[in-house]
């Protein structure tokens, strides 16, 4: 019985700190800024296939042993995750910080509209990872420099109000049609090695360092090592995060345009900067999250998609706007996953036969999935807010 | 806001729009893609060419399997070409993406029925888009080629079945892990949809009426991730070790295998037997997860015999070293094959009744082995074999049939179809598709 408990809290705090990770970057980006982000699942395949490419680059260095002890041989590709997650950081908040400025910067206040702008988005970024090639990288940046460089010189000119319609009537179709020219030109000439693309659709082969792969024995009992790595990157991230937003200037100033906007700016906040870097880093978190998954499960054009129900189920049911709603939220639906799904709950109620029986009927993984989300229902019919309700007249965005 | 759209503006939006969309129209139609449209009206064979349809996704969840399906069908279609076509007419092939889409794969399929006049159609991999095709099918008369393994219970006039029914895949490799692994208890784990639903069900009765033990039986969301609940179950409920019958498709192989072994529950303990894991999928799980694990086939990459060297090679010549052929791929690959032949026997590719009649009976020296037949269910015999999964990511044949397994279709285990047989010669019974078996 002791050890039933200590097991099902461990497997529970594990499967809620994959949801907390997932969920940290949409709690910030839509809990703070109120963006319905439906990218979010594809912005953490970003990070999982900048996960892939990492690794790949270390298969590539010398298999030499860096550092021996006895049987104890440490390579340079062991380390090849901490790498990862500052790389899969850094190009999903890129990626963020472009969508920021190209899509939702234009939309905010326009929920439904952002809604289905980030669909999209999230349906391109899938596409782009099964079909991006070197004849469509080599398009699109040749495409990206004509038309915003010659717009970029042209704004100088001072008829330019006169000019704009004009010129992006001529310069959009001329500077697609170079750039679709030199592609399919390029791809005649090298053939498979610029078409061929880079992922393909399948799902990418990504193998953990060997010690990530086993986990630590504890009597009969195995503690997956992938899943504690996973426990203390949350920590760190949800740490990092509360630090970031009590502690730092810019911290402050999220927090303040989170509170009102419109006072913030009158007080000199660059609040477009700080929408901008929220996102960023909303998007970063997801990268992280998206590398350390990529240790649980598969890396696909489709790896977003398993995410990102559950992670607006975690920011809802948490409150919008309180990062310690999610981290409660997570380690509870963590939970109550684990103890419906494994059987645990119908063995406790052994003792009295229907409940029991009740239970058994949703100890499937599947059943336990649909009990939770009537459970979610039921708890936000009481309380509509979530469990952390933020108080006060500010909270329409 | 307050500015309308005006005619101005209007006028060059529109001219951008126009040119845009006027030049990707004149530099699309990429290369690869063999789709061109279609004169109105032209029967299949009446031109230059013979029209055979492909329908497969090559988007959404599903287009991870079956890219490479379209790849072999390619390949054979473009090698009978080479070799003077068939009926001295090449062939052509119309390729429509079913977008992993059950009600898009039947608009597709009408599609190439009525406006590209095809001669027959290559398609399908998911039962479920299968179910979606076979009222078109059915209700015009024509005909669909079907190279995945499935759970049976089904036999169409209007399919060829090339790929395993049941007891050339599930049953043959319970009754193998029963003989290896003698009173080992099961556990069964599958995808929550029809295909590992119904495998369960005819295992659970093949185990009962055999002797062996199912301890449990669970299923995760299609694409679920979350296996923990599952992997403590399992070792609750065979905590000395047992037999996984493993029947996840897609994302969730992936999560269980890289869990499964972060649990610490090896092969050596707890053997797995999967039926939807083939070369394709060990290369995107990594063969660090899989490595000792067995999987039931019809046909590995390491089978060893001339028909299979010169297909893989023939392969990989086509679409990179790197690439690995697997189980449902020779499947789709033969399928064409046998379809060439019975076209040649019918003399005719137009007459849908007559290359039905030709195609039964049909021999093939497959890459599985030779003497592969088409049988008068529409169902074809088989090799069965099973497969441990190496190092470097093929499979070590662990136990091979002598001789192709003939296919049962209806399964015999299940009370529901007990005693049901279907054969397509017999014209004279009300229903040949399912009828009770004489004699027993």
């Amino acid at each position: 019985m002791f050890t039933g408990i200590l097991d099902g809290i461990f497997n529970g705090i594990s499967i809620g700190s994959v949801l907390l990770l997932a969920a940290l970057g949409l709690a910030i980006v839509f809990g703070l800024m109120g963006v319905i982000n439906m990218a979010h699942g594809e912005l953490m395949m970003l990070g999982a296939y900048t996960t892939v490419v990492v690794q790949n680059g270390f298969e590539l260095l010398p298999n030499k042993p860096v550092f021996s002890f006895y049987t104890v041989n440490i390579h340079l590709f062991d380390f090849y995750m901490f790498v990862a997650l500052i790389m899969a950081f850094l190009v999903t908040a890129g990626v963020g910080l472009v969508l920021e400025r190209g899509v939702i910067r234009y939309l905010y206040g326009r929920p439904l509209e952002t809604l289905l702008a980030t669909w999209g988005v999230s349906l391109i970024l899938q596409q782009l990872v099964r079909s991006v090639n070197w004849v469509l990288v080599i398009g699109l940046v040749l495409f990206c420099f004509l038309f915003f460089g010659a717009m970029t010189l042209l704004s100088r000119r001072a008829d330019w109000d006169r000019l704009r319609g004009w010129a992006i009537a001529i310069l959009l179709p001329l500077s697609a049609g170079i750039a679709i020219v030199t592609g399919s030109l390029l791809g005649q000439t090298y053939k498979l090695a610029v078409t061929q693309p880079w992922f393909g659709a399948r799902n990418q082969d990504l193998t953990a360092p060997a010690w990530l792969r086993g986990g630590i024995p504890l009597g009969n009992y195995q503690l997956p090592s992938a899943r504690l790595f996973i426990i203390a990157l949350t920590i760190l991230c949800v740490l990092g995060i509360y630090q970031f937003l009590q502690r730092s200037s810019w911290g402050l100033r999220i927090r303040a345009v989170t509170q009102n906007r419109s006072m913030s700016a009158c007080l000199g906040i660059p609040t477009q900067k700080v929408d901008a870097l929220t996102f960023a880093i909303g998007s970063g978190l997801a990268g992280v999250a998206g590398c350390a998954v990529s240790l649980l499960g598969s890396v696909g054009p489709n790896t977003g998609q398993n995410y990102i129900v559950d992670t607006f189920m975690v920011v809802v049911v948490g409150g919008v706007g309180k990062l310690v709603g999610s981290i409660v939220a997570a380690m509870a639906i963590g939970i109550t996953t684990y103890l419906v799904g494994s059987g645990t709950i119908a063995l406790w109620l052994a003792p009295i036969k229907p409940l029991a029986d009740f239970f058994t009927f949703f100890a499937t993984s599947s059943m336990a999935k649909v009990m939770v989300f009537a459970l979610i229902v039921a708890f936000l019919q009481v309380r509509p807010a979530g469990l952390f309700p933020q108080k006060g007249r500010t909270v329409d965005a | 806001m307050t500015e309308g759209f005006g005619r101005r503006k209007f006028i060059l939006y529109g001219t951008a729009a126009l040119g845009t969309s006027v030049l990707l129209k004149a530099c699309g139609g990429q290369p690869d893609t063999a789709t061109s449209p279609s004169p109105e009206g032209s029967p299949a064979a009446s031109g230059e060419t013979i029209k055979v349809g492909i329908l497969h996704s090559l988007s959404g969840t599903m287009a991870i399997s079956e890219k490479s399906v379209v790849d072999a069908e390619q390949l054979a279609i473009e090698e009978i070409n080479k070799a003077g076509g068939v009926l001295g007419k090449q062939i052509e092939a119309v390729v429509e993406d079913g977008a992993s889409d059950w009600p898009t794969f039947a608009e597709k399929a009408k599609k190439l029925i009525d406006q590209d006049k095809v001669a027959t159609v290559f398609g399908c991999w998911t039962s479920a888009s299968r179910k979606a095709v076979l009222p078109v099918f059915e209700s015009k008369g024509h005909m669909l080629w079907y190279p995945v393994q499935y759970e049976g219970q089904e036999c169409s006039k209007n399919i060829f079945y090339t790929g395993a029914a049941p007891n050339q895949q599930i049953e043959p490799s319970v009754d193998w892990l029963l003989e290896q692994y003698k009173g080992q208890p099961f556990y069964l784990v599958g995808s929550d949809y029809v295909f590992p639903r119904t495998a369960n069900t005819i295992i659970k009765a093949q185990l009962e009426a055999k002797g062996g033990k199912v301890v449990g039986e669970d299923y995760i969301p299609l694409g679920g991730t979350e296996v923990t609940p599952l992997i403590s179950k399992i070792k609750t409920a065979m905590p000395n070790g047992g037999i996984i019958y493993n029947s996840l498709n897609g994302d969730s192989n992936v999560a269980f295998f890289k869990q499964l072994q972060g649990a610490g529950l090896g092969p050596d303990k707890y053997p797995s037997m999967s039926v939807s894991i083939a070369e394709e999928e060990v290369k995107a799980i990594g063969p660090e997860y899989l490595k000792g694990h067995f999987a039931a086939w019809n046909y590995f990459m390491t089978v060893d015999n001339p028909a299979n060297k010169k297909f893989v090679e023939a392969f990989k010549a086509k679409y990179g070293e790197d690439r690995v052929t697997n189980d449902p791929m020779e499947a789709a690959y033969i399928m064409v094959y046998l379809w060439k032949q019975a076209v040649e026997k019918a003399g005719t590719a137009d007459d849908l009744e007559k290359v039905r009649a030709a195609a039964i009976g049909q021999t093939i020296d497959a890459p599985e082995g030779p003497g592969v037949t088409m049988e008068s269910n529409h169902h074809i015999s088989k090799y069965v074999r099973i497969g441990k999964v190496r190092e470097d990511g093929l499979f070590e044949i662990v136990y091979a049939t002598d001789k192709p397994v003939k296919p049962v279709p209806w399964n015999q285990f299940v009370a529901e179809t007990k005693g049901y047989t279907c054969d397509w010669t017999n014209t004279t019974e009300a229903n040949p598709g399912k009828f009770k078996m004489t004699g027993t």
